[in-house]
């Protein structure tokens, strides 16, 4: 019933922006037929039209993928600058002319479409509820007929009840697939093309790649420095207390002791940094016990209460445990930094092929991606790997990050 | 005091057999594969183990496994971990047994050569030598920050010596206080705590650790 009511609803609006369609239709053809005469038709078409034609199809778009349960993405690559290049990119576009192929298709299946269901679904009510305008109204139904059936008369206006549920049960019948022949028919040519969905995928990944090389570089950057200013100063200084020592040992005893021991505090201090470093590269524990050791080792050490619910995955491939490692780590590091929490879940199962992480607080919430830079290495990070986050964190909390790396088991 | 060592690099093989051997202690076996390291244990049965955390051949925590696998089969064997970095989880399956006789520090605090001597020789006795950092984890751990708030300051660093594994007396030297205070201070604790007192300092060590790991 719900769904008898959720189709007659879609084509009844779908017979409405079918008229919208005849206007932008209109529009269209009128200002791409002007635009090489008139110098005002390019921004016409640019700016009224062409924005008119997209935002119809993408109307199209939710509803239809609403009702098809699958989302249908909108197809245009993104608008360059100047007013001949745009005009261009319109005109060689595919998925501009596939728009106007669904406007041609719209403005005729639509409206139709919306009246045939009017149509059934008010002859049925009128059939069913003939006797009542037979009592009220018998001087307007002289003469009427209703599919065949004289309805001047009471017998009449009561045979006309089963043939009201008949065209009742056709009007259920046909509202189905006339609604999903329209949303079928929007998807057909409202989404994106197989070519064009491939050369979407490659930017992508060539901005992702792009990422990826240049966090490679810092991070390489960043270890180098760490070397030279740490491990390497405290083993020059090391070796500067041993050559002291040695050349005081006859002469001063009691100095080339001192000397010594401050030697000793040097190799100790390189070792701290070393270890610091090893860590912030590859945790030793995660190559010790893989993924859901390492992140139990992670919620051992936090300062904020964690519960860990982490299934067994087996071994993943390296980079995507590393992956989803380093997004825990940080993601903690910023509940203890900045939520003012006092709980936090940490969750990493698989389900259909992807690996889940989630880290949830109870704290502050108001986190933000783009504000502290934290977050965003995680996202260019989990990008590298076809990899999804998601972040919610009203005001007032809670705050959760949701990261899912697909992933073959 | 008979030992074995387990350790792959020769440079610090070699160097723990000095060390160790200039110290009184007779190196029975020093391998350097974690699956030759159960063989060694279970036919010398020594009286300590020194073992690396970190062997082959899979270059993991092999010699973890092959510490807690031997003590399955020879209850209370006494091990010392060595590790490059030490993880609170570690420690917890390595006290897991309460058996005592463990040791688990960094490679580093084989440079405080006295120090180092003594935690191999505590172990040894059947008592316990925890790294630092272990213990300043464990303490920092949310759920006994807030039991432990109950604790002076002067509690807290005997608390942290104690979990350690480290004797009364160490903690008076320590501290420069007198034993008698560390006595005083030892039984505060455990009364904050609700821990019993234990006839033996071992078993108030163990009682610590768990306290602070469950």
């Amino acid at each position: 019933m719900r769904q008898q009511w959720t189709w007659t609803r879609y084509l009844f609006l779908g017979g409405v922006s079918g008229l919208g369609a005849w206007v932008g239709l209109l529009l269209y053809l009128f200002s791409l037929g002007s635009a090489p005469i008139f110098a005002a038709g390019v921004p016409l078409l640019l700016f009224v039209a062409v924005p008119a034609l997209h935002g119809l199809a993408n109307v199209e778009r939710a509803r239809a993928g609403h009702l098809l349960g699958t989302p249908i993405p909108r197809p245009y690559g993104p608008a360059r600058r100047g007013l001949l290049t745009r005009y261009a990119d319109m005109l060689s576009d595919p998925a501009n002319w596939r728009d106007v192929a669904w406007l041609c298709a719209h403005t005729v299946y639509g409206p139709a479409a919306a009246l045939l269901s009017a149509a059934l679904w008010s002859s049925a009510a009128f059939g069913i509820t003939m006797p009542l305008w037979w009592a009220v109204i018998p001087d307007h139904l002289a003469g009427s007929v209703f599919y065949g059936i004289s309805v001047d008369h009471l017998s009449g206006a009561l045979l006309a009840i089963p043939a009201g549920v008949a065209i009742g049960i056709v009007a259920w019948l046909v509202t189905r697939p006339l609604a999903l022949g329209e949303a079928h028919l929007a998807r057909w040519l409202l989404r994106p093309t197989t070519k064009a969905r491939l050369a979407r995928r490659v930017e992508d990944l060539t901005a992702s790649r792009a990422e990826t090389v240049d966090a490679r570089a810092a991070e390489l950057r960043r270890i180098e420095r760490d070397l030279h200013d740490g491990a390497q100063a405290r083993l020059v200084s090391l070796a500067m207390s041993l050559g002291l020592a040695e050349e005081a040992l006859q002469t001063d005893p009691q100095a080339a002791a001192r000397l010594l021991a401050e030697a000793r505090g040097s190799a100790g201090s390189a070792l701290t940094e070393l270890r610091d470093l090893v860590r912030g590269i590859h945790p030793p524990v995660l190559a010790d016990r893989g993924l859901a050791g390492a992140l139990e080792a992670l919620a051992m050490q936090s300062t904020v209460d964690v519960e860990a619910d982490l299934a067994p995955l087996g071994r993943l491939p390296a980079p995507v445990e590393s992956a989803l490692y380093f997004t825990a780590a940080e993601a903690l590091a910023n509940v203890a930094k900045h939520s003012e929490a006092t709980h936090a879940t940490l969750r990493l199962h698989r389900s259909g092929g992807s690996v889940h992480l989630e880290v949830a607080d109870d704290g502050t919430g108001g986190a933000d991606i783009d504000r502290g830079s934290g977050l965003a290495g995680i996202a260019g990070r989990i990008g590298a790997f076809d990899g999804r986050m998601t972040l919610t964190s009203p005001a007032g909390g809670p705050t959760v990050l949701h990261v899912e790396l697909p992933c073959e088991s | 005091m008979r030992v074995v060592i387990a350790e792959d690099l020769a440079l610090l093989r070699d160097g723990l057999t000095r060390l160790l051997t200039a110290h009184g202690f007779e190196v029975v076996a020093a391998v350097e594969r974690g699956d030759e390291l159960v063989d060694a244990l279970l036919t010398h049965r020594p009286e300590v183990a020194v073992i690396d955390v970190r062997l082959p051949p899979t270059f993991t925590n092999e010699g973890l496994w092959a510490a807690l696998e031997v003590r399955r089969q020879v209850p209370g064997l006494p091990v010392l971990i060595l590790s490059q970095y030490v993880e609170a989880l570690y420690a917890r399956e390595l006290l897991a047994d309460a058996a005592g006789g463990v040791g688990y520090l960094l490679k580093d605090r084989v440079g405080d050569i006295a120090q180092f001597v003594d935690a191999v020789r505590r172990v040894a006795a059947g008592g316990t030598a925890m790294d630092p950092e272990v213990i300043a984890a464990l303490l920092a751990r949310p759920q006994r920050a807030a039991r432990l708030a109950g604790l002076t300051p002067r509690e807290r660093e005997v608390l942290a010596l104690m979990a350690e594994g480290r004797s009364n007396g160490a903690i008076a030297a320590r501290l420069v206080i007198t034993e008698k205070s560390v006595d005083k201070h030892i039984s505060h604790i455990l009364d904050k705590l609700g821990l019993a007192p234990s006839s033996t300092d071992h078993r108030r060590v163990l009682a610590v650790l768990a306290y602070l790991n469950s």
